[in-house]
């Protein structure tokens, strides 16, 4: 039976009908266009589909389109700046080469732009066990936790995160 | 000048850590994956694969399904067979040691009657959505009648094991060998010492991120076809499937690999899912669409390494190595896949030299096949293979011999004097400092601190252990005549063209394919530098075979080597013309034309014009020499090497290990390497780290496990499958060696992507059992999982108890 589901996306207000069983990153990639949200697996393990509801990261595979109802959701496209700005965590993977082939990357930048929130001067140790839930082949880690550290710097150090669309 | 990388950006040319262009688009959702990609009126399609390892197909029902809401069609083999549909081709050809060829089976992209593993194609299902698909292939009734499967790479060959197909006896596919057999059995004769060691190079899933996905399209009007694949080489799907199975001409075949998400050498080859979409789009006149899922990834992407072998090394009384026999069975699962034959053969048997002067090396290869998923190259492809064996070999003999490790090692290295240096297993080294890169990563991983540090883990009851690993790769493959005398059915040039526009900015197209290699920013440094223009004002376009000359692809660390090489010979043909054009443009003599840093001069005066300006006269050639000259600025190269690169270095690892939980730690993991001359440091320390934690996957986690009694896949899933994670490995230290550079190409460099998977997981393994001598243990097979170490420590306990 289709459902009709109504939440924000990156601020603007979305609603559509989906069948029931419609998971949250279908919504978004399959009915919204928004793509850049990933799914790498089909366990909730790779966490390339993380996206921000209600300002948490989820991994969007793990939950239906039903639950997000009247939820506030970003994805990577609603993580820059309207003007185009990069996040800090954008920018700090880019200028830390954090990224390879780009698949597991918005999950992992969402990932990491949550780790902040909770833990603005994280250790090493814990940017990895935080991370564990984000799989990587290409990387081996070693520039995201660089990046990632490297970002807790630069936002503590006083540039603000653009305001995030929908946080 | 050995150097920590410099990751500072400063500049653009060769040699600077430019950041990269592709990121962009990466970090803000902008990518365009093959399942990003929609066409209009597209349908879905949903592949029926076997549930057994091995059955007869006795009859398919599909009556129900195809009443099924939003079904348009359902084939089976008996469907692609009436349309004359080939057989999945192979790209190599081995022959046997008697000089017959190998066994090659037909592979059918849906199979007839026999399924041979577990995800075999049986059937699609096209349906209007993908849901629609994936729950009428429940509908589907097959009657199988299951046959006894082997998927034991240690026993397939036994007489009495159940047989994959009829015309391969004993599930044989070749019995190969390289080197001289006599003078190893003399080298033997006279050794003082033989060291022998049985191991396993376990079987790995690549699991690039991003699962396999494809889109066929047929347009009724011209005939023309397109496909959109998540392949590292689409000249290449072109060619096979056009040419072998779907008998469609190149210029009616257009493949396109948009942004593809990590391949590991599993995105290289025809896969059946490509030639079924494209197949099933003209006779259904709609595109249709198919993306993988993960668990069937696991049982569809083709699977690497799985090797079986014994090792024996001869030494003399001064520990000189005098030969090395290796005997091999290698696992090629159920079918032939694309590159599989040449894996554990011209790519593993040649590579047994290693960084040492054995003058006498004999490998015997047997290829077997199993009621497995296929199994071809992954990430170093038998190179990680090779290195594995030796560098787990020569560490036994150290400890057998009594002779330090490192010191066993550099009294075999070969030396830079006696470059080139041709091999026993028929390749030429071109360059290389071994002993300068061991002393140089001994020095940084303070091999000589290491009883200290092994001493104060002891206090805190942890058993430590130091890795060390040489390796050596032949990367930049290939030359074409080599590789075709080897067997392979194709050339492996690359292409490249650089076309300048009217207003001065260039488009320069390859046949390489980048998907995480960084090729959009590496490939426009060196043509920025090489025609003085502004960086910004290059693009790097690949992956589309309507617009790009036809080339390889990208693996085997060829990218840059091969293709980077192309792009230079391109480049040098647009400035040789543009000098003509120059000299008529200041009415001056070819000969006294100098071109640096985008400007023609004129030697002697100040007259001067920009390459921008000569490129608009070359569009615009009012005053221009059109008896002599083409108008145009648009330069298209095929280069092909004139031989290997061969990138190598030594790693050094140390680990912790919990006697008690069984639990390794790395403690720290150094790496120097000699790429030849480096283009970006920044990407190319990158790919170091990303090819090391899948060599440490490989020594610790990662392990693809069939059940021998069933034929099924016990790992699965990201569930079953140990992928490592952020918090299972540490951060590295990697330095670059550029003093060797490449002696045969116009660059200098010799390739980086693998080269951390290559020499990984012999570096771990190598520390691992150091840790654990001290319980008396001299070898445990990969993956060194808490459970296995535990075990193994258990087991050298028991007699000391005993007693």
């Amino acid at each position: 039976m289709p459902i009709t589901v109504s939440l924000s996306v990156n601020g603007r207000p979305v609603t559509k009908e989906v069948e029931g069983r419609t998971l949250l990153v279908q919504l978004l990639r399959e009915h919204l266009g928004l793509t850049g949200t990933h799914v790498g697996c089909d366990t909730s393990q790779c966490g390339a589909c993380v996206v921000h509801v209600d300002g948490k990261s989820v991994k969007s595979c793990t939950m239906l389109a039903a639950q997000a109802q009247g939820a506030s959701v970003t994805t990577i496209e609603g993580l820059a700046a309207p003007d185009g700005t990069l996040h800090p965590m954008q920018a700090a993977f880019r200028e830390h080469h954090g990224l390879q082939c780009g698949f597991c990357t918005p999950g992992m930048v969402m990932s990491a732009v949550d780790l902040l929130q909770h833990n603005p001067s994280p250790s090493e140790t814990e940017v990895r066990e935080w991370l564990e839930g984000n799989i990587c082949r290409c990387t081996g880690y070693h520039n995201i936790v660089k990046a990632v550290l490297s970002c807790a710097e630069t936002m503590k150090s006083g540039a603000k995160a653009p305001a995030a669309a929908a946080e | 000048m050995t150097a920590p990388l410099d990751t500072a950006p400063s500049g653009t040319g060769i040699g600077k850590a430019v950041r990269r262009r592709e990121d962009q688009r990466f970090l803000t959702g902008r990518g365009t994956y093959t399942e990003d990609i929609n066409r209009p009126g597209q349908l879905h399609a949903y592949i029926l694969r076997s549930p057994h390892a091995h059955a007869r197909i006795n009859g398919i029902d599909t009556s129900a399904a195809r009443e099924a809401p939003g079904v348009v069609a359902i084939f089976t083999g008996a469907d692609m067979a009436a349309d004359k549909v080939g057989s999945l081709p192979c790209g190599w050809q081995i022959h046997n040691k008697d000089g017959t060829p190998m066994a090659e089976p037909p592979h059918p992209p849906l199979v007839t009657d026999t399924v041979r593993h577990v995800g075999d194609q049986v059937a699609v299902v096209i349906a209007e959505t993908k849901n629609q698909a994936k729950d009428a292939a429940e509908l589907i009734q097959v009657d199988y009648e299951p046959l006894p499967a082997v998927v034991s790479t240690a026993d397939a060959d036994a007489p009495d094991q159940p047989q994959v197909h009829p015309n391969a006896p004993n599930n044989v596919c070749y019995d190969w060998h390289l080197g001289d057999k006599a003078a190893v059995d003399a080298a033997f004769a006279r050794a003082a010492h033989v060291t022998t060691l049985d191991l396993v190079n376990n079987r790995l899933v690549p699991n690039a991120m991003e699962p396999r996905a494809y889109i066929g399209e047929y347009e009724p009007s011209t005939g023309d076809y397109t496909l959109y694949t998540t392949s590292q080489n689409p000249h290449v799907i072109r060619l096979l499937m056009g040419a072998f199975v779907l008998s469609i001409p190149e210029h009616k075949l257009r493949v396109v690999a948009p942004d593809v998400g990590g391949g590991f050498g599993s995105k290289i080859y025809h896969y059946a899912e490509e030639a079924i979409v494209t197949w099933a789009s003209r006779k259904l006149g709609r595109p249709i669409k198919r993306v993988a899922e993960r668990s069937e990834s696991f049982l569809s992407d083709a699977h690497g390494r799985d090797h079986v072998t014994r090792a024996e090394l001869a030494l003399d009384k001064d520990g000189r190595f005098l030969g090395l026999r290796v005997a091999t069975k290698a696992n090629m699962g159920a079918y032939l896949s694309t590159f599989a034959p040449a894996i554990p053969t011209y790519l593993y048997g040649t590579l047994l030299a290693g960084q040492y002067a054995t003058p006498a090396i004999y490998v015997e290869v047997k290829a077997l096949f199993t009621h497995t998923v296929p199994v071809d190259a992954y990430r170093g492809a038998g190179r990680p293979e090779a290195c594995y064996l030796l560098e787990r070999i020569v560490d036994v003999a150290a400890r057998e011999t009594g002779i330090d490790r490192a010191e066993l090692r550099r009294r075999n290295l070969i030396r830079p004097e006696q470059m080139p240096y041709a091999t026993p297993v028929a390749l030429t080294y071109d360059s290389g400092n071994f002993p300068r890169i061991l002393e140089r990563a001994l020095e940084l991983a303070d091999y000589k601190g290491f009883a200290a540090r092994k001493a104060e883990s002891a206090r805190r009851g942890k058993l430590r252990g130091l890795g060390l690993c040489s390796y050596i790769e032949a990367c930049g493959i290939a030359p074409s005549n080599v590789a075709g005398a080897l067997g392979a059915r194709a050339g492996l040039y690359e292409s490249a063209e650089v076309r300048f526009h009217p207003t001065g900015s260039v488009t320069v197209f390859t046949g390489t394919h980048s998907h995480g290699q960084s090729h959009e920013t590496t490939f426009a440094q060196i043509v920025a530098e090489k025609l003085g223009v502004p960086i910004e004002n290059v693009d790097i376009v690949h992956g589309d075979t309507a617009k790009v000359p036809m080339g390889m692809g990208t693996y085997g660390s060829r990218s840059l080597p091969v293709g980077g090489s192309a792009i230079v010979k391109a480049v040098d043909k647009v400035v040789a013309k543009a000098r003509k054009i120059a000299a008529h443009m200041m009415e001056a003599a070819e000969a006294d034309i100098e071109f640096k840093d985008g400007r023609f001069s004129v030697a002697g005066t100040d007259k001067s014009v920009g390459i921008a300006d000569v490129a608009l006269t070359a569009y615009v050639p009012h005053n221009y020499p059109l008896e002599e000259l083409e108008p145009g600025l648009d330069e298209k190269a095929f280069y092909d090497p004139k031989n290997f690169t061969f990138p190598n270095g030594t790693q050094i690892s140390e680990v912790e290990i919990d006697p008690e939980t069984g639990v390794v730690e790395i403690a720290s993991f150094i790496a120097v390497d000699d790429f030849g001359r480096i283009v970006n440091p920044m990407v190319v320390e990158g790919q170091v780290h990303g090819g090391v934690v899948q060599g440490i996957g490989q020594a610790l986690y990662e392990n693809c496990v069939y059940d021998p009694e069933s034929g099924q896949l016990v790992t699965g899933s990201f569930m079953d499958y140990c992928m490592p994670r952020a918090d299972d490995v540490p951060s590295f230290t990697v330095q670059t060696d550029e003093t060797s550079p490449c002696t045969h190409n116009p660059l200098g460099v010799k390739g980086c992507g693998e080269a951390g998977a290559i020499g990984g997981s012999a570096c771990i393994m190598n520390a691992v059992v150091d840790a654990l001598s001290e319980h008396g243990i001299r070898h445990i097979d990969m993956p060194a999982t808490p459970n296995r170490v535990w075990q193994a420590i258990q087991a050298a306990r028991v007699p000391v108890a005993a007693e």
